[in-house]
């Protein structure tokens, strides 16, 4: 399962904790009380909301347990775990349906 | 309100956060057992908590890694997830801008989404606090919520160490997504720009080493900011209607 080597997770861990730390330092630590350019904030409002889903998409689409081949069943609990977050707006019971689905999965396959 | 002193502050921050470590416990509980899956032993699972903390961050690397992802793209990718953390930084800054700059580093490695919420909201509410009872409050906010992650991180580690990967759990992760990203959706500009993410990101996987991520996550951006600057001139111009109207 572990295809990367040691120096590569270290050079990620040390890079984000780098990283990380910049961009939430950068505005209370330098800028002040400037204002960022309207054009900037408003694309950085949706990088979560983008980012994120373009990251799970293919992973629901093609899931890993089947091998990459696509399946009703992984479809529908990922279909269940977020519906479940967008409609109780609520990550915790999201996160409880999609594991549930998950034990369902796992029992069934 | 005679009482406020900085401590009871402190107090009312670690009070009001305690409901988010319900959410904060089982993320990192998921993380350490993701990554014990991944190969990673209980000290590198800590120390990724430690020096990053930021859940969805971590799991974005974690995940790109296993996929063997250059890794000047795992690290643009997860620091991408990590991006709302300078917004909250340029949010808090006029009620904490002024505090001496090692409190302030400090503050900057303690902003996260649990912390950010709590605090913004209260000194929006309550404009006459004064800096040393705001920085109370925001400290009180991260004070259970910190360890926790870190704790909740290392059982996971340990329990995923015992869990054999035949269990498929790496479909965990997509899932713990799916979680966040529902509650997230609370405009027609955010459904926009992941719905537009969600189906660029298919054709995107033809793109070699795991670039499409970056170029759906632009495309969800600048579809969710071109559907803000839309609806907000169109308001504008239904409210200009109304005026100029008999």
């Amino acid at each position: 399962m572990s295809t990367f080597d040691q120096t590569s997770l270290w050079i990620v861990i040390i890079g984000m904790a780098v990283g990380s730390f910049a961009l939430r330092f950068a505005f209370i630590g330098f800028m002040g009380g400037r204002q960022m350019p309207d054009w900037l904030m408003r694309h950085l409002r949706y990088t979560a909301v983008a980012i994120l889903p373009a990251l799970v998409t293919p992973l629901v689409v093609w899931p890993s347990p089947t091998g990459g081949e696509t399946s009703l069943p992984h479809l529908a609990v990922a279909a269940l775990t977020f519906a479940v977050g967008y409609l109780t707006r609520n990550v915790l019971w999201a996160l409880l349906s999609g594991v549930s689905g998950f034990l369902l999965l796992f029992l069934l396959g | 309100m005679a009482s406020t002193t900085p401590k009871s502050l402190f107090l009312k921050g670690l009070v009001d956060s305690l409901p988010f470590l319900l959410v904060a416990s089982p993320f990192g509980l998921l993380f350490g057992v993701l990554s014990a899956e991944a190969g990673l032993n209980v000290l590198e699972a800590l120390a990724f908590s430690l020096a990053v903390f930021a859940g969805a961050a971590q799991f974005t690397a974690l995940q790109l890694l296993q996929e063997n992802t250059p890794l000047l793209i795992v690290l643009t990718s997860a620091l991408a997830v990590n991006l709302r953390m300078g917004m909250y930084s340029a949010s808090l800054t006029p009620y904490l801008g002024a505090a001496p700059m090692w409190q302030r580093a400090i503050a900057a490695y303690l902003t996260v989404d649990q912390s950010y919420a709590l605090s913004i909201v209260k000194f929006e509410d309550e404009p006459e606090m004064s800096l040393p009872q705001r920085m109370a409050y925001f400290f009180g906010t991260t004070s259970v919520i910190a360890p926790s992650w870190m704790a909740a991180t290392v059982v996971g580690a340990w329990v995923g160490a015992q869990i054999p990967a035949s269990w498929g759990l790496d479909f965990v992760l997509p899932l713990a997504f799916l979680a966040m990203i529902g509650p997230m959706l609370r405009t027609p500009a955010h459904m926009v720009a992941c719905f537009v993410a969600i189906v660029a990101s298919l054709p995107a996987t033809l793109m070699p080493h795991n670039l499409g991520l970056i170029v759906a996550g632009l495309a969800g951006m600048m579809a969710g900011a071109q559907t803000e600057l839309w609806l907000e001139q169109a308001a504008a111009r239904s409210k200009a209607k109304q005026e100029t109207a008999p």
